[in-house]
């Protein structure tokens, strides 16, 4: 039986909300602007000239630095766990997974919240170093990149220790043994055994956390306090605050092709039954 | 013996780092004092003042019917287009699921801001409608992807001999395959309602003037100074989290068992 039609709703609500949208954005980075910052359709160039200039340039490098760091401390951190808790008994793994998808289900900002709460002047972490006198005068722990970083570490870990730890789980324990019995020392069993097997799921989390962390514009803003300018906060700025949305569509499209770039790349390194969620 | 020590403490640590800011949230939430330097007395005033705020009641109003909203249309459109999707030939197949991971790759922000670019070509009024047809895009793939699997490792004949022995197609899908996919069914909705509750960038690009949601109302109540009564509602938002969790473990215990 032929349900081909079934397909039309969908189609046309991916066509009007996914697609449209998209095109929309595209065609606007390309769009001149009145004096008043209307929409004129005249083609040009100058909004991603516009992003060329150093400030803008130094966004985009700052970015992709902390997304990276926050990225290599998500694997360094999460490795190690999805390991653990791979080797864990059975019924102690889906527990200690639960734990770690639980936070993922309280909400976004409120967990952002937290941490501002946490690092805060008068915050317990100043207040118990100030108590046991190892300090003076309170840390200036938030407002800067270090808690951004920490901010992103916090919210994306999940994603990097889920696919690494769907990998690890299926994989079969022979091959460690018969690398054992053939003389391997754990080091060498873990670099070539181990770690090689589990690049699917290290990939899926690389992209899992790099991306959130690219484009991100609460962490940076709730944790950054505005000192740390991120490209979602310059689209959001140019979009809410300076209506200028040909320039913060110019910025999108340059993050979308950053990303599929990006994405290219690290699927070079996946194979086929990848460690997704799914 | 100390490797053992150490993996445990390793462990111990990063769980530690993951659920340190919640429960000190929770603690902070029967503080007696407004400022959170120091611990002054148990409280139950903030949950007073948070539930005498109407704001914040009518966020979590928005917030849960959007998220049940979209949750039921995503799982009917998405349940409908992976059927539809599973039956295609090759290359329309990949033509659809290049477009139904779109929405799934593409950061939230772009989402966002292409949504308002979109409405406001359509001159739409910004609100509640706008939000539920954000959350709508972004919600279909996840049930369309949770479904589809199942699909796969469906017998095809069963359909087939339900349709010979004479139902019509729609008993043999309400009958026959529907019961049989139904845990992916399940699952994708589960996936749509958790992802629309915690979506902040969609739903804060595509509202108008005096629409909350949750999240937008942490996000204006974090810009005038941190308010206790954010701890209270965290507070609750964990416990309802926890209990729905809870909740759905022992559900599939008792389907596996």
């Amino acid at each position: 039986m032929k349900k081909k039609w079934l397909s039309i709703p969908y189609a046309l609500w991916a066509l009007i909300f996914s697609i449209a949208p998209l095109v929309i954005i595209a065609v606007y980075s390309f769009c001149s602007r009145s004096p008043y910052g209307k929409i004129i359709y005249k083609f040009t160039f100058e909004h991603y000239r516009k992003f060329m200039e150093p400030i803008y340039l130094n966004v985009l490098w700052r970015s992709l630095l902390l997304a990276m760091i926050s990225t290599v401390v998500c694997l360094l951190v999460g490795y190690p766990m999805a390991m653990i808790i791979s080797k864990a008994s059975l019924k102690k793994r889906n527990i200690l997974m639960m734990l770690f998808v639980l936070p993922l289900w309280t909400n976004f900002l409120l967990r952002t919240y937290a941490w501002m709460v946490l690092l805060r002047d008068q915050g317990p972490i100043n207040q118990l170093l100030l108590s046991l006198g190892i300090i003076d005068e309170p840390l200036k722990l938030l407002y800067n990149t270090g808690a951004v970083t920490l901010g992103m570490v916090y919210n994306f870990i999940p994603f990097m220790v889920l696919p690494v730890y769907s990998v690890l789980a299926k994989m079969d324990e022979c091959l460690i043994e018969a690398a054992k019995d053939l003389g391997a020392t754990s080091t060498q069993v873990f670099l070539k055994i181990t770690l090689p097997l589990s690049m699917p799921g290290v990939v899926s989390g690389i992209i899992m956390v790099f991306m959130p962390a690219v484009s991100t514009f609460v962490i940076s803003d709730l944790l950054g306090g505005g000192q740390t300018i991120l490209l979602g906060n310059l689209i959001q700025n140019q979009f809410l605050v300076a209506r200028n949305w040909q320039f913060g569509s110019a910025i999108s499209m340059i993050m979308m092709v950053l990303i599929v770039i990006a994405m290219t790349i690290s699927s070079k390194y996946k194979s086929e039954d990848g460690g997704g969620l799914w | 013996m100390v490797k053992k020590l150490i993996k445990r403490g390793y462990a111990l640590l990063v769980y530690l780092f993951l659920y340190l800011p919640i429960f000190l949230l929770i603690l902070y939430s029967f503080n007696d004092s407004k400022y959170r330097g120091s611990w002054s007395g148990f409280t139950l005033r903030w949950y007073k003042e948070l539930f005498k705020d109407r704001t914040i009641v009518a966020a979590l109003y928005n917030t849960f019917a959007i998220a049940i909203l979209s949750a039921l249309i995503a799982t009917i459109i998405g349940t409908i287009s992976a059927i539809a999707i599973h039956k295609m030939s090759p290359r329309w197949k990949m033509t659809f699921m290049n477009v139904t991971y779109l929405p799934v790759m593409n950061p939230d922000i772009v989402i966002g801001i292409s949504l308002l670019a979109l409405f406001v070509a359509l001159k739409m009024h910004l609100g509640f409608f706008t939000i539920l047809l954000g959350h709508i895009t972004f919600n279909t793939p996840y049930v369309i992807l949770a479904v589809l699997p199942k699909l796969k490792h469906l017998n095809p004949y069963l359909e087939e001999a339900a349709l010979d022995l004479g139902a019509t197609p729609m008993q043999a899908f309400f009958k026959v395959v529907l019961p049989e996919i139904m845990p992916g069914v399940v699952t994708g909705g589960l996936l749509a309602f958790t992802l629309s509750l915690d979506d902040f960038m969609v739903s804060f690009f595509t509202t108008g003037s005096g629409v909350n949601t949750l999240s937008i109302k942490v996000y204006s109540m974090t810009k005038l100074g941190v308010s206790p009564k954010i701890n209270a509602l965290s507070t609750l938002l964990f416990i309802g989290v926890l209990s729905l969790f809870v909740l759905l473990q022992s559900r599939e215990k008792n389907i596996k068992e």
